[in-house]
């Protein structure tokens, strides 16, 4: 296989792992919203409100970043980081 | 000024710029304390901002086309966040938000799950790819990977919907705000909006764009957090809102309980201006089926990752890298201010039905009700409204009435707060406006003049002739959105949410699978975009005419409709014809490496 279809590989992986964790957060927990609203969720807010207004937002934020470090990471094990000068 | 060295002095030229504006609050605050008049501090607010953001928009200017079109490509990733931030957060965000959490609760926050969860999409889906391709608009791409000006001018057709749509918004937005700070009648004000709006793009496009909306995010944010910490404070519901208001939440419910949601009749209804709503549903209990806030949240992330003008900005960064830390840093921004409103959403509520807090109004007589101050301001602006349904001559939650726009407008004032937060409150939600309206007028006017003027109807037009056609077209279109704004036809929210259905309806698949699937083709794409635009607008119509809509899917979602039939049209259309040409499928390739040329020159 020749070194750009390895890298797109990784790249599709590392995709998939990012949309299911955006699934989870942005889809698959609303599917349970009425089950975890007796759950108490950090700083003392019902589970369901806080994910809401808070924990899915920022969930968010961690995962753009995260996966753009990793990205970076796949882009220059295969030499296709781009120089600094630009 | 705005040239070379500019770029690595920009933390130093904003920290100024913040600087001065937080003296100029003070300014006025000890104004206000001599006895300036709210007019008068309203006015200053307004037009002090617009008059800088005007002359960050003449020092902008530019006759360069990859100056006009993206910034010059050497936005750094935070600004550009910023930025972003700025462009994203419309009125709709900055205004109506808070208030819609307010009345509508639980079901209501799937739009910041939504307009947040979208941004997730456009990191990994598409903005690093649309950077590496180099192309100024959104058509841009579509036209060049695809092939020919059939699917380059669908492109621009969903373009012009989607963000035709959203503009009228925003510029009914400035206009509201514009006349209730300026005191003069909104036909008017809106024409005022729109000329504030001009002055930051018409002269330095993108660039010009770039660095006021940058100036707008900083005068937003501060406009809407000050307001919050501050209430929260003089409430003693806790110095950090965000982490501290779980109590205030649950004493909420138990109002909420103590109350009831009682139903009014259609007579009594009749009575309260239009537009107007009580609180009808739950503040934080789960108030909606899975399925309606699943399908509105999806609805709006897919409809985030296929509006121009975000996609824009990722255009100006200097590197594909730079791309996606830059969407990240925009989220974070945008999170800053989305995290807050259902705080102040909280606040607001708290303070107006809670008998027990000085500033509560549910439980007194009405006519105590409507001797109070800010009551009849707001009364008379057609934003509050009171009615004994009952007859008991007090105030009964369900007889307590407010415009959406009232909880981050009015709010400040009921909780006791200084006019200067007021007006504070208004550049704020003029600055969110405008910037967004800014970006969408650019991104409609690009896609005309570089897509449709430039690459269709005259391929050999000069520089200087595309960037003049660029910008007549900039203040044509400025003219019709403010023409149909001054109609008042849809409210705010309304609007946004369709532009949102919009252009997913059209664009998302054909800008992911441009990327992702090599076998899409040219026949599949514009397919994909002219049933996915039609068969959304019929649902649309359809929905609106009294049809009873199938799946849940309702007049804010159709765009769930519409991107499916996009997505089979699609991929039939793509199979059932012969596959790209050995050329295009190679130029996917190398939008896939970060690394090297972009595939569009830097002139084009």
């Amino acid at each position: 296989m020749s070194k750009q279809a390895q890298h797109w590989e990784k790249t599709r992986g590392l995709l998939m792992m990012t949309l299911a964790i955006w699934f989870v957060f942005s889809i698959g927990i609303f599917l349970f919203g009425a089950e975890m609203e007796s759950i108490t969720g950090p700083f003392g807010y019902p589970l369901t409100y806080w994910f809401t207004c808070q924990g899915s937002l920022g969930i968010f934020v961690i995962l753009i970043f995260w996966f753009a470090n990793r990205q970076e990471k796949i882009d220059e094990e295969f030499g296709f980081s781009e120089r600094e000068d630009d | 000024m705005i040239k070379g060295n500019f770029i690595d002095n920009l933390p130093k030229v904003y920290g100024i710029y913040t600087g001065g504006f937080i003296a100029f609050i003070i300014i006025m605050a000890i104004g206000e304390q001599m006895g300036m008049t709210s007019k008068a501090i309203g006015i200053c607010f307004v037009a002090f901002t617009v008059a800088i953001y005007a002359i960050i928009g003449y020092m902008s200017r530019t006759m360069a086309a990859d100056a006009y079109y993206v910034a010059g490509r050497q936005v750094p990733t935070v600004f550009n966040g910023m930025a972003t931030a700025a462009d994203w957060m419309s009125g709709a965000s900055f205004v109506a938000m808070a208030g819609g959490i307010y009345f509508k609760g639980y079901g209501y926050m799937a739009l910041l799950v939504g307009w947040t969860g979208g941004y997730v999409l456009v990191a990994s889906l598409l903005a690093p790819y649309l950077r590496k391709f180099g192309c100024y608009t959104v058509p841009d791409f579509i036209g060049t990977r695809y092939g020919g000006n059939v699917s380059r001018l669908m492109a621009v057709i969903v373009l012009t919907v989607a963000s035709f749509t959203y503009v009228t918004a925003q510029i009914n937005a400035t206009g509201t705000i514009a006349s209730v700070a300026l005191d003069i009648p909104f036909q008017y004000a809106v024409y005022v909006g729109l000329v504030s709006i001009l002055l930051c793009s018409m002269l330095g496009g993108m660039r010009g764009v770039t660095w006021t909306q940058v100036a707008q995010y900083i005068v937003l944010i501060i406009a809407y957090l000050l307001p919050v910490f501050w209430i929260s404070n003089k409430m003693g519901a806790g110095f950090f809102p965000h982490f501290m208001l779980a109590d205030e939440v649950a004493r909420i419910g138990e109002l909420e309980q103590q109350f009831g949601f009682v139903k009014n009749s259609a007579a009594d209804l009749a009575n309260v201006p239009k537009g107007l709503a009580g609180i009808t549903k739950a503040h934080s209990a789960v108030n909606a089926s899975p399925w309606a806030f699943i399908s509105l949240a999806l609805a709006m992330m897919m409809g985030t990752a296929s509006l121009p003008h975000v996609m824009m900005r990722y255009f100006t960064t200097p590197s594909v890298k730079a791309a996606r830390k830059s969407v990240g840093w925009s989220l974070f921004f945008i999170f800053l201010l989305y995290s807050s409103a259902p705080m102040l959403a909280t606040l607001s509520k708290l303070s107006l039905i809670d008998p027990s807090l000085s500033t509560g109004i549910i439980g007194k007589s009405i006519a105590e009700v409507q001797a109070i101050d800010w009551y009849q301001n707001w009364n008379q602006a057609n934003l509050m409204f009171v009615s004994d349904f009952n007859g008991n001559g007090t105030l009964e939650l369900n007889e307590f009435f407010m415009g959406g726009k009232a909880v981050v407008l009015a709010t400040p004032e009921i909780a006791g707060l200084p006019y200067v937060i007021s007006g504070l409150v208004a550049a704020g939600g003029m600055a969110a406006a405008m910037s967004t309206a800014d970006g969408l007028i650019l991104a409609i006017a690009n896609a005309l003049s570089h897509d449709l003027y430039y690459k269709i109807i005259d391929p050999k037009a000069e520089t200087a002739k595309r960037l003049v056609v660029a910008r007549v077209l900039l203040v044509v279109i400025g003219f019709a959105g403010a023409t149909i704004a001054a109609m008042e036809i849809q409210g705010i929210l309304g609007s946004v949410i369709w532009a949102f259905d919009f252009a997913m309806s059209g664009l998302f698949f054909p800008l992911v699978l441009g990327v992702w699937w090599k076998r899409a083709n040219k026949e599949g794409a514009i397919a994909g975009m002219a049933l996915g635009l039609i068969s959304g607008a019929a649902y649309l119509i359809w929905v609106r005419t009294g049809g009873s809509g199938f799946l849940g899917i309702t007049q804010l979602t159709f765009g769930i409709f519409g991107s499916a039939v996009s997505l089979v049209s699609m991929v039939v259309v793509s199979l059932i014809t012969s596959e790209p040409s050995a050329a295009t499928q190679k130029m996917v390739d190398e939008v896939r490496v970060p690394s090297g040329k972009t595939i569009l020159g830097k002139q084009h």
